[in-house]
């Protein structure tokens, strides 16, 4: 079985220069090369044998081997030889490497958040580096998040570039003045005076009966805050990618984790990438339905995909990754092949990111969709304790193979 | 004689609890032992002890006469210049109010009048490189800092030559040429601001080894934000990281209508400074003298990275809390009794006294002052207003944040955007 994975090698570490290069005021633009990887993604196939290719062209591909998992599982890790390019990690080690390698690259890069230094971070993502890069470059915060992000920005705005961390996302609630007043707004109340590359970061998401605070989803509250980027990872690749991404970006970026996503294990390339913070990533690519999802769900719709395909049907799955602002390019280019559209997320149900989703294909897509777009969120209810009540608050493969069966009567 | 520079009298009265200033308002606020002691503390702290006590509570005039050789706390360079930064302060602020009354300026904005000698005080002292931060009354903290009069006044009128491009407005004055970091309109969001900005005053020496980074940070901020979380979280991670930051509290001893005695279950503010492991530090804020010296040492502490320190000045806000505000609470006789306490009166009578300056220096300062005013005026009446193109102009520092459009461009390359359209 091949493993896939997209590598975007030379291409990405160009347009990433030309990210670095931006200036609010003088729209210097890269040649059009550049965003090339965009239109038509390479992919690196990596097949068992150890072999490569350099498949420019997907669409071909759809005929081959696809992903069963987004996830490399057991037999694909005990198939594959040393020989092969890249290393193993898990999730967590592939945030805290991106963040490690940043850190070596930029001296002005920091991180702050409650227990990230001497404990090594609730989720091992710090684990090391306060040993590592010192005190005062890893701070152990008191429990002050609303004080210790607006600390964030104030040293963002004064040259610095700090990685604040939330031991849970639930918990920046108490930052919301922080992150909606300054973060998002400094850069332009001051007239573009002052620059915020603050990367705000950390776990939320409903995990195992943590209860209705810990598993809280604040990606919708924090959706219309003017000025912010949002994304969501969901691998150990596009983790490390989108980590660096963000460090590396002169905008303010929040990077949601999810709880139960941190273990997951995935070999990832040695050589230094990034991942495009306004790009999403095509899952897989198939021709009935488009299913969007991020973070969490991701694995509950591949798990649905097994399904489905045993059905057969042929679901297109991307991974939006772009919270905030979504990448209606490559969404849109699906909904024009396959006319039908499911969401599924684990947002609530109102006002979440599927809601506003919804709202953007509809206004931009609505001649190509064959049916109304269909959203599947968590349940409008604060998640409960019970294991039972837990699982029925998210979404579930079988809801999924459900909705896509009515989707395309 | 009541002069300006007397000593507080008020050491011995005890503290009236739930009154309002229509009872007497000479025993109001930051009254009781604490002012000598809180000053004490500071002392302790400070080498020449002995003699900052006695110009604490004594005049500056009385204690020239009681000496044989003249011991000036400043010279008449000085004087000139710190009367010149409070004239200029008040006559911008004048000049607000005639606007805003003209219905040339809107909005929310408030005005300093009464309090120059803080800001004065503080920030004459500092270096183009160091930091302050503000709440909503920040134009004359501005002002002393560098930032140009015709800069701020465009902004207040919405112009796009104002110092943020006219997207800031009166209560949100940014400069990064002088480091002003704002300009805040929710009370007490500023400070981990400011505490970020001494944060990485720390970090550049400690972490990036620039020895001779010794910029410090003062926060100024009133009597209601003391009552505020953020406050006390920043006392307590300044102090836990020896940061090089003064929290400034202008002590107004109005929120508003909510008198600082209504509020607050301990009103001197000071003491919560030693509370927190800084020094505490209560102070005449009408006086300019006085503050200055204070100021000296809190930010000769901050600049050997000895740590923070709390300073509440004492002072009053002639005008209401903003132009909208009727300001009917505040007894007359209080607004009266500080009145007579002008600190640009007192600091003339000081000058002038001390042979420092003529009337006609000062004056001439006046005249200066005015004119620079007037041609603030001018330049910003006369500037464009923002065009629509500018709306989506800094919203993102890497306008790529917009995304990609489904086109495949994103959607700041899109011709449409410089027209201010392309995202409707």
């Amino acid at each position: 079985m091949a493993a896939m994975f997209q590598g975007v090698g030379a291409a990405a570490a160009l347009s990433s220069l030309h990210s670095n290069s931006f200036d609010s005021k003088n729209f210097l633009f890269s040649p059009r090369r550049s965003f090339s990887v965009r239109k038509a993604p390479s992919f690196v196939v990596v097949r068992s044998d150890g072999t490569m290719n350099l498949d420019l062209n997907p669409e071909g591909r759809r005929a081959q081997q696809f992903i069963a998992n987004a996830v490399a599982t057991k037999e694909d890790i005990s198939a594959a030889s040393s020989s092969k390019p890249g290393h193993e990690l898990l999730l967590f080690e592939a945030l805290r490497e991106g963040l490690e390698e940043e850190m070596e690259r930029d001296p002005r890069v920091c991180v702050m958040g409650e227990d990230v230094g001497h404990y090594g971070g609730s989720y091992k993502v710090t684990k090391g580096l306060a040993t590592k890069f010192g005190d005062l470059r890893v701070l152990d915060t008191p429990i002050a998040e609303n004080s210790f992000t607006g600390m964030g920005i104030g040293a963002a705005m004064t040259g610095l570039r700090p990685v604040v961390e939330g031991m849970n996302m639930g918990f920046l609630l108490l930052a919301f003045n922080q992150i909606s007043n300054n973060c998002g707004m400094l850069h332009y109340t001051s007239g573009g005076q002052f620059t915020i590359p603050i990367v705000i970061r950390g776990p939320g998401g409903v995990g195992r009966q943590l209860g209705a605070e810990h598993s809280q989803r604040l990606e919708s509250y924090l959706l219309p805050i003017p000025g912010i980027q949002m994304v969501a990872c969901s691998t150990p690749y596009n983790a490390k990618g989108l980590m660096k991404a963000a460090i590396r970006s002169e905008n303010p970026v929040i990077l949601f984790e999810h709880v139960l996503l941190y273990n997951l294990k995935e070999r990832i390339p040695d050589e230094d990438y990034i991942c495009n913070l306004e790009e999403a990533e095509m899952v897989r690519p198939g021709e009935h339905v488009t299913i969007l999802t991020y973070s969490r769900m991701r694995y509950h719709v591949m798990q649905a995909a097994k399904t489905l395909v045993n059905k057969g049907y042929d679901p297109e799955v991307i991974d939006i990754r772009s919270l905030k602002p979504f990448d209606l390019y490559t969404i849109g280019n699906s909904v024009k092949k396959t006319h039908r559209v499911l969401i599924v997320e684990e947002c609530m149900r109102t006002g979440g990111i599927g809601a506003s989703l919804t709202a953007a294909i509809t206004e931009n897509f609505h001649d190509y969709l064959d049916a109304p777009i269909i959203c599947l969120s968590s349940q409008d209810v604060p998640t409960p304790y019970a294991g039972t009540l837990e699982e029925w608050t998210v979404v579930q493969p079988a809801q999924i193979v459900a909705a896509v069966e009515q989707l395309c009567q | 004689m009541a002069t300006a520079f007397s000593p507080s009298k008020f050491a011995a009265q005890p503290f009236p609890l739930n009154t309002t200033s229509q009872n007497n308002p000479l025993t109001i606020p930051t009254t009781a032992s604490p002012f000598l002691g809180s000053t004490r503390k500071l002392i302790r702290l400070s080498s020449s002890s002995n003699l900052n006590l006695r110009r604490r509570s004594g005049t500056v005039v009385k204690e020239n006469k009681s000496q044989s050789t003249p011991n000036l706390l400043i010279t008449k360079e000085e004087g000139l210049e710190l009367y010149e930064d409070m004239v200029l302060g008040r006559a911008f602020e004048d000049k607000c109010a005639q606007m805003y009354y003209d219905r040339k300026m809107f909005g929310f904005v408030h005005l300093y009048n009464g309090q120059e000698a803080v800001s004065t005080g503080f920030i004459k002292l500092l270096k183009q490189q160091d930091f302050i931060v503000c709440t909503y009354r920040d134009h004359v903290q501005a002002l002393s800092k560098g930032v140009s009069a015709r800069a701020i006044l465009s902004e207040l009128l919405g112009k796009a030559t104002g110092c943020c491009r006219g997207q800031g407005g009166s209560m949100h004055i940014f400069s990064r040429e002088h480091n002003m970091l704002g300009g805040f309109a929710f009370i007490g969001e500023g400070i981990p601001i400011g505490t970020g900005a001494a944060f990485r005053s720390k970090y550049k020496r400690k972490v990036l080894k620039e020895a001779d980074c010794d910029h410090v940070t003062l926060a100024f901020f009133g009597d209601g934000t003391c009552n505020n979380g953020q406050f006390y979280e920043c006392l307590n991670m300044a102090a836990l990281w020896k940061l090089p930051i003064v929290f400034v509290v202008e002590n107004n001893l109005w929120a508003i209508g909510m008198s600082h005695l209504r509020a607050t279950s301990v009103p001197p503010i000071h003491k919560k400074g030693p509370a927190f492991g800084m020094p505490g530090v209560h102070v005449d804020g009408m006086d300019v003298l006085k503050v200055r010296e204070v100021a000296k040492e809190a930010i000769g502490r901050a600049r050997r990275a000895e740590g923070p320190t709390l300073v509440e000045c004492e002072t009053y806000r002639f005008r209401g809390h903003s132009l909208a505000d009727p300001d009917k609470l505040r007894d007359p006789a209080e607004k009266a009794h500080y009145a007579a306490r002008d600190p640009i009166t007192a600091l003339k009578k000081c000058l002038i006294d001390n042979s420092l300056a003529s009337e006609a220096d000062l004056k001439a300062i006046d005249k200066k002052i005015d004119e620079v005013v007037e041609e603030a005026v001018e330049f910003a009446e006369e500037s464009p207003v923002p065009p629509k193109s500018q709306l989506h102009e800094n919203v993102f520092a890497d306008p790529k944040g917009f995304g990609i459009g489904p086109d495949g461009r994103y959607r700041c390359e899109e011709p449409k955007f410089a027209e201010g359209t392309a995202l409707d």
